[in-house]
């Protein structure tokens, strides 16, 4: 036994503190996850009715518009890395860096060069650590996204990506790396292409029922095009930033669920050896006593 | 016009986070970049973009008017069925006057310096239009 009962007892009270917070941050995380899934489901309609909107647009008007227009030979990429602004969440940051990794490695290889823009704490940090250079970043929203932060890396992003070939700061394409929300358990880092936009994406074929109907466009189908698609572009970022704020918390939850279960387990290791040692300790001074009776009696049997 | 009671316009007023109201209207009065425009029943399907400006909803079957103010976004009408997006939606009730009325004067002592300004300023205007309208 190198280490006394009272260091046992220590760490043992130091493991209980731990497992409080760990149990409060869980139970916290818990929470705050309905929040998330309810925004989520809030900003469902308005992402709904615009997709309708821009398919019954693009359906019948030509779309040539600069938001979808493929450049002929793509040069430089923008990639968005959606990652959260406080640790304590497992893997979760981790694991969407090294799917943006993944992506700038094939962006790479297709001969382009990348731009980053970071969104969330731990990805400026994993940035500035490393000393790789990025355009711009936001934080501080990570867990409770706003459409204004949306609208804000929205219209940067569609800035650079308006911007002539070779002029400053152009960038060809925009990628979104986030985290997919599929359920309490299963959080998938996903990488999908942003722009140039693929209209009609994510739309269902129309039933026959409801064919879409012939719209009259005012002031004009173009103009209509103009004012709806840097909104379906912010709107797919916000959706992304919730999905991410609801990944994040899962995360988190699990991540402090099994550090709970960890501290517990500490506990018990502790407080059996804990045990032991005090049983040693005991079992020690009695044999120490026995031991001395029997030194005496002996003694005086030898007097005597 | 003996069947006007049984159909509607069934009306979604979205905002960027929220459905701010739904549900079946007589008219709806709006105003686009063109000008003011009115949906009744049977309006041929129209999309359009709105200024920012203040939309009346005139509940069915009642003398209730749903008065919101909106900044810009678009209005698509289709089989009676109308939607209303815009990033922000507000209802008249819930719009300070006194604050709008600062949110105004700042937006128009800015309007020189950028194109932006000048959206606020009608956006500014418009919530108050909104919350004088319902008082």
């Amino acid at each position: 036994m190198a280490v006394s009962l009272r260091e046992y007892r220590a760490r043992i009270k130091s493991t209980e503190s731990m497992k409080k917070i760990t149990r409060a941050m869980e139970l916290i995380a818990a929470s705050r996850i309905i929040k998330a899934q309810q925004r989520a489901a809030a900003a469902a309609p308005y992402a709904r009715e615009l997709t309708r909107a821009v398919s019954a647009v693009a359906t019948f008007s030509n779309v040539d518009h600069p938001l979808t227009r493929e450049q002929e030979n793509p040069k430089r990429a923008a990639v968005l890395v959606i990652t959260s602004d406080r640790g304590l969440a497992g893997a979760y940051s981790s694991s969407v860096l090294k799917e943006s990794e993944r992506l700038a490695e094939r962006l790479r290889e297709e001969g382009k060069e990348i731009d980053y823009f970071l969104a969330g704490r731990k990805a400026e940090a994993y940035f500035k650590f490393r000393g790789r250079p990025y355009i711009q970043s936001w934080t501080g929203f990570s867990d409770q996204p706003t459409y204004d932060k949306a609208a804000e890396i929205g219209s940067a992003l569609i800035e650079a990506f308006l911007k002539e070939q070779d002029e400053d700061g152009d960038v060809d394409e925009v990628h979104i790396v986030y985290t997919r929300f599929r359920s309490m358990l299963t959080q998938e880092p996903t990488a999908v292409r942003l722009l140039p936009l693929e209209v009609v994406e994510g739309e269902e074929a129309p039933e026959d029922a409801e064919l879409l109907p012939l719209y009259e466009f005012e002031p004009s189908a173009a103009q209509v095009l103009d004012g709806l698609l840097p909104q379906y572009v912010q709107s797919r970022i916000y959706f992304s930033l919730l999905q991410s704020a609801a990944s994040e918390l899962a995360a988190r939850q699990k991540a402090m669920k099994s550090a709970t279960d960890n501290a517990e387990e500490l506990i018990k290791k502790f407080t059996r050896i804990a045990n032991q040692a005090r049983q040693a300790g005991i079992t020690q001074e009695i044999s120490e006593i026995v031991g001395g009776v029997n030194a005496l009696a002996d003694a005086q049997a030898a007097n005597d | 016009m003996a069947e006007t009671a049984v159909e509607n316009l069934h009306v979604e007023l979205v905002a960027a986070d929220r459905t701010v109201w739904s549900g079946e209207a007589a008219m709806i009065i709006a105003r686009t970049l063109d000008g003011d425009i009115g949906v009744l029943r049977g309006h041929a399907p129209t999309l359009s973009l709105l200024s920012a400006s203040v939309v009346e909803i005139q509940v069915a079957d009642t003398n209730q008017l749903v008065v919101v103010a909106v900044d810009g976004g678009f209005l698509s009408v289709a089989n009676n069925r109308v939607s209303i997006l815009a990033e922000r939606i507000e209802r008249a009730e819930d719009i300070e006057v006194s604050q709008a009325r600062v949110d105004l004067e700042e937006a128009k002592r800015v309007l020189d310096s950028s194109n932006e300004a000048e959206q606020r300023v009608r956006h500014a205007e418009a919530r108050i239009r909104a919350a004088e309208k319902v008082s």
